[in-house]
């Protein structure tokens, strides 16, 4: 059925194009001035002067670069990156004690949907939670610092961390659930041959402390081996509740691309995790791995399946709470599911069966209806004014449709609730609604993340980057307005208004609680204990104290650095030559590096980060002399009594000649006082 | 002429034994309580703005103590920063002995004009008036050389060598990448508002009589 339809939209498809193409011809000596003014209309729309500031932030997930990429709307240019899962030197992320501690074993991830903290709803401009789907990880970045402060993970009893990480209403927890079914607990051997009894997959809530924001993993389900694809969860009349979809109900363990693809419908689960929390505490759950594991069979009332069409990837619940609408992938059509109507089902036990003890719910007595959408329908996304924006993979396109309630005029001929479509290039994955997942869009922008770019770009060889494509859906059509590139490889993506959210420029020297910190002259210096050398540093403009670092090979030598600027954008780094050591503090940071010393000679540090104009200045050396072998002038400072002075007075001893003659930077002569 | 100028010093002496009148005193009363509301204001402002600083840094001198804007006093911190590629000094608030006694002077002053509410002559008046002044001018003064020192007493082995100068103490100025802007704040008005006050107080008086 699904390929009968299929074709036959295709070849409606070819001739539409055929149409608009002839249409096109013979009135192109019009267009073209009318082309021109819609150039114009749509640069004014999206140009941010020099000096302006873009009016929301567009997170993107980084994809297997393992990074988050911050750019603005409507200019989508990149703004920043935050790190997450993969050494980023240029804030020097995975090369301090504290983030290589952080990444662990790992030098790379697989960012996919990142979810910002919600309370009642809406945004909260807390916090941005971003899933590992390599290596079952979930990461919080905190939206103060925009930087990463926890890595969760690996997720016990969980593969495959695809479907993750989705907040709940008040984001009390996430929920994340396997892509890749393994035996479990994890560790233990089974044949794949095997795989329907001897895999399982997993949906799991890590919950989150509402005031650190910190994350743990707090209860499981275990389900069937399903691949679980992409979830939603509820609000308003589906609050407590959470959906995931599917692909692979057939549970082939080989050939998916076939094997997994046979049946027509494949199982969303739908998860009641208010009540899996409740019979959590209620001791219903098993330890497996350390974590409270609850067997649906034996719970019920908190897993339920529904079949849907066909291989859905994702599932997206509107702003109401009412509607689900599901992506068919397989199948030309979204699959509207209406909550209320499964509520009731599930009340008045409207099942066609079980599956290992879990029931499934009656498909026709749940689904408002299935939108024809066109081909290769994956997510769908929200204005808040009744309208869907779903991103068709095959088709190349976005979707308008309008959600329920219908007339009886559109369930006759639902093509009617079709409104508008706009194509993309090439290849949409997903598409993000300002704000689609809380109960108040924003609208106004829709941003369409492309799987190919396909020469779209200048040409920059094989290896080619991702197309965004920014839609302004204020009106009744849809307008393509701008486009840009990325790095692999946005999946989902967040916005949020800027106005929201007043992130810190500088870490207020207060509340530097690093014991290690510096802020003085007079407290920095090295000391040395058997074979382990400690310096405390300060950096500020422009130069480090001390600057000079004595060790020998063999020592274990650790060094404190601490920023002690408090002026935005005053960065200072510390590159250690032939070291592979590499820190940016930010203004008030302070961070610590580690290194065994295998080599003599004398390596200098310097700043990396472009500091003022005596930036190239700001360097020093440190003497690593062969073991047992000080050099006469080392300088320690051990404890109480300093050996020998470590630095001289700001700025005695500095060359007085060739001062630089117009600084550029900012720290040219400045009137006092 | 011995006699005009008998009389002149007689009139003199009648003049500045002249009594004030309620009104005088009234605002006498005022000119008093603007000296102590002035002490929670800044006197100067330095504003420097440049290319890098778009916000700008500020300095607000207080007749007790120096505050940088900024949060935490930041800009304070960053002036310093900068003024150590020039060799300046680090400017301290520990530095400048003056702001240990400046309030106490302005107490002084408002026990002064109290007095001159109880007492109640013009000659009183014209006292105040006269320490005041002395006072006030002191005071710019010393400001200047301030100033003067900051600007002159360059480290030579700092890494920038400028030429010695003395920043503004008011109006506005390019020095470097830096545009300056030096100006009276609401502390230096209402002080003048007082001295304006207690000009006032006395003219209001000036024919009171004891009938």
């Amino acid at each position: 059925m699904t390929m009968k339809t299929s074709a036959k939209h295709l070849v409606a498809f070819g001739f539409a194009a055929a149409l608009t193409v002839s249409t096109v011809t013979l009135s192109s000596c019009n267009k073209s001035s009318t082309a021109k003014n819609e150039r114009a209309a749509n640069a004014e729309a999206t140009y941010v002067a020099p000096g302006e500031k873009d009016e929301y932030y567009l997170f993107y997930s980084g994809g297997h670069s393992g990074q988050v990429f911050v750019a603005g709307i409507p200019s989508m240019r990149h703004i920043t990156t935050i790190p997450v899962y993969a050494p980023y030197p240029a804030t020097g992320y995975g090369f301090d004690e504290e983030s290589k501690k952080m990444l662990g074993d790992y030098t790379w991830g697989d960012v996919h949907h990142p979810a910002l903290s919600q309370t009642a709803s809406k945004y909260d401009g807390r916090w941005l939670f971003v899933n590992d789907n390599a290596n079952n990880r979930v990461a919080r970045i905190d939206l103060r610092d925009f930087k990463t402060h926890q890595i969760l993970g690996p997720i016990p009893n969980s593969s495959g961390n695809h479907g993750s990480s989705f907040v709940t209403e008040n984001t009390e927890y996430l929920l994340v659930a396997s892509r890749f079914s393994v035996p479990l607990p994890k560790g233990r051997v089974a044949d794949p041959n095997n795989y329907a009894t001897e895999f399982n997959g997993m949906v799991s809530a890590l919950k989150v402390d509402p005031q650190t924001g910190e994350m743990s993993v707090a209860w499981q389900i275990l389900t069937p081996p399903f691949d679980w694809d992409l979830a939603s969860t509820g609000k308003g009349p589906s609050s407590g509740w959470a959906f995931w979809t599917s692909y692979n109900t057939e549970m082939a363990h080989d050939v998916l691309e076939t094997n997994s693809s046979q049946k027509d419908r494949d199982f969303s689960a739908i998860v009641n995790w208010k009540a899996a929390a409740q019979a959590v505490a209620e001791g219903k759950a098993q330890k497996m791995g350390g974590v409270p594991v609850l067997d649906p069979a034996k719970v019920p009332g908190i897993l339920y399946f529904l079949p849907i069409g066909k291989s859905p990837h994702g599932v997206d619940v509107d702003p109401s709470g009412k509607w689900l609408a599901y992506g068919g992938k397989l199948q030309p059509s979204v699959t509207v599911v209406n909550f209320e109507k499964l509520l009731a089902a599930i009340n008045t036990k409207t099942f066609e069966g079980d599956f290992r003890g879990v029931s499934i719910l009656k498909y026709e007595a749940v689904v408002e209806g299935e939108v024809p959408v066109g081909l290769g329908p994956l997510h769908t996304q929200y204005d808040g004014a009744g309208n869907a924006y779903t991103s068709m993979f095959i088709d190349s396109n976005i979707t308008k449709w309008k959600l329920p309630p219908w007339t009886d005029d559109e369930r006759k001929d639902m093509n009617k609730t079709v409104l508008d479509k706009v194509s993309t290039h090439y290849s949409t994955g997903h598409l993000v609604v300002a704000g689609s997942d809380t109960a108040h869009p924003y609208g106004k922008w829709l941003v369409a993340m492309n799987k190919l770019s396909a020469g779209r770009h200048v040409n920059v060889g094989p290896s080619q980057p991702e197309s965004s494509q920014l839609i302004d859906i204020t009106g009744p059509k849809m307008k393509m307005v701008a486009e840009a590139y990325t790095e692999p490889e946005p999946h989902f993506a967040q916005i949020l208004k800027v106005s929201e959210i007043q992130p810190i420029e500088a870490y207020p020297k207060a509340e530097n609680k690093d014991p290690n910190a510096v802020w003085d002259k007079a407290q920095t210096g090295a000391t040395r204990n058997g074979t382990s050398v400690e310096a405390r540093v300060t950096a500020v403009r422009s130069r480090f104290v001390p600057d000079r670092i004595d060790a020998q090979v063999g020592d274990d030598l650790t060094i404190h650095v601490t920023n002690i600027e408090q002026t935005r954008d005053m960065i200072h780094g510390f590159g250690l030559i032939e070291h592979n050591i590499n820190l940016v503090m930010d203004p008030g940071e302070t961070k610590t590096m580690h290194v065994k010393l295998t080599k003599p000679g004398v390596f200098p540090f310097y700043c990396t980060n472009f500091c003022s104009a005596l930036h190239q200045e700001m360097q020093g050396y440190l003497v690593v002399s062969n073991a047992g072998q000080p050099v006469p002038g080392a300088v320690y400072t051990n404890g109480t009594g300093r050996i020998q002075a470590a630095a001289p007075d700001a700025g005695a001893n500095v060359p007085a000649s060739n001062p630089p003659g117009t600084p550029p930077a900012a720290a040219t002569a400045t009137p006092g006082p | 002429m011995d006699k005009k100028i008998a009389n002149l010093l007689h009139q003199e002496i009648r003049f500045l034994a002249r009594p004030l009148n309620l009104w005088s005193r009234l605002l006498l009363l005022t000119a008093a309580a603007t000296i102590v509301v002035s002490l929670f204001f800044p006197l100067w402002r330095l504003h420097l703005i440049a290319p890098q600083y778009s916000d700008g840094l500020d300095l607000y001198i207080y007749s007790y103590k120096i505050v940088g804007g900024g949060l935490n006093g930041q800009h304070l911190v960053e002036i310093n920063n900068l003024n150590h590629y020039i060799g300046m000094k680090s400017i301290e608030a520990a530095d400048f002995l003056e702001m240990r006694w400046m309030p106490f002077v302005f107490g002084l002053i408002a026990l002064m004009i109290l007095r001159s509410v109880v007492f109640g002559q013009m000659g009183n008046v014209v006292d105040l008036f006269a320490v005041y002044c002395y006072f006030g001018v002191f005071s710019i003064g010393s400001f200047w050389f301030r100033l003067y020192q900051y600007g002159h007493n360059l480290d030579p082995h700092a890494p920038m060598h400028i030429q010695p100068f003395t920043p503004l103490l008011m109006g506005v100025k390019q020095i470097a990448n830096f545009r300056e802007y030096s100006f009276p704040q609401a502390g230096a008005i209402l002080l003048c508002l007082s001295v304006l006050i207690i000009m006032i107080a006395g003219w209001i008086s000036r024919k009171e009589t004891f009938a």
